[in-house]
């Protein structure tokens, strides 16, 4: 009897033990944030992205995005602390349920992560409008895509020059 | 540094005109690391940040922010909302170790 449950014991191990490799070897599993627990609904594959082109891919955003007068970036030119650049984003919208801004994506070229954060509006904002302050590892270009509702994309980029990078 | 995390702030006009767009800003304590750096004694530093801000007014859904780690430690956030009706505006912050905090702030709409 004891044999048995043992048996039973060894099997139930075995199987957990290959249902995790498996889920590790399908990706579904990511290393860095293996014993952290992301939030809910958070965009990983957008945000794990170490380099630009594959965070524009992961947040579904063409290489390419054509600037627009409607976008409005305030940035400063130079950045002496890295560590928190103070940043706004305006875009110009009615904002009403058939026409509004969706989504502000902010990225910095050269960061070892690329997209920094990720807004999304509702017509009930009233204005397409942030401010926050993001860190920077070195000298970059800054960039915004704003999508609005219809999946029309409107861009804007600024380089900002940092003396002591933020990162670290 | 465990201590100076939370403390979640918001502030709002607490009166506004119907239709008329205010401004938001919070700002809530935390340390936003990388993961990327180390500590004195050369241990990395783990990554511990807030990954989501939701925003609800009313208990309807206003807006969400999704963050990274390259948002400075001790996260501003300023945005705008159109006032329709008086009411409480609430915003909480959820970081990547199961922190969750809220604040909220009310409004008069005449």
């Amino acid at each position: 009897m004891s044999e048995k449950i043992k048996r039973r014991d060894f099997l139930h191990g075995a199987v957990t033990t290959a249902a995790i490799m498996a889920t590790v070897g399908t990706g579904l599993v990511r290393p860095r944030l293996a014993l952290a627990d992301d939030v809910q609904g958070w965009p990983a594959k957008a945000f794990d992205a170490k380099t630009l082109s594959e965070a524009l891919k992961g947040a579904g955003v063409p290489v390419t995005v054509p600037a627009s007068s409607k976008v409005h970036l305030s940035v400063p030119t130079i950045a002496e602390n890295g560590g928190a650049v103070p940043l706004s984003v305006d875009v110009d919208s009615p904002m009403t349920a058939d026409d509004y801004i969706e989504t502000i994506y902010l990225f910095v070229d050269k960061n070892p992560l690329p997209l920094a954060s990720q807004f999304n509006f509702t017509p009930a904002n009233g204005k397409a409008s942030m401010q926050e302050r993001i860190k920077m590892a070195k000298t970059s270009s800054v960039r915004v895509v704003a999508k609005t509702n219809k999946g029309e994309l409107l861009g804007a980029v600024k380089l900002v020059k940092v003396t002591v990078g933020g990162c670290g | 540094m465990a201590e100076n995390i939370g403390h979640p702030m918001t502030r709002m006009p607490s009166s506004a005109k119907k239709g008329e767009i205010i401004e938001v800003r919070s700002l809530i304590l935390h340390p936003m690391t990388t993961g990327l750096s180390k500590d004195k004694a050369g241990k990395i530093i783990p990554a511990h940040f807030i990954q989501t801000v939701d925003v609800t007014f009313n208990d309807k859904p206003l807006m969400n922010v999704d963050w990274s780690t390259a948002i400075s430690a001790n996260p501003f956030l300023a945005f705008k909302m159109r006032a329709e009706e008086t009411g409480t505006l609430s915003i909480r912050w959820k970081d990547n170790k199961g922190g969750d905090w809220s604040a909220q702030a009310k409004i008069t709409v005449s």
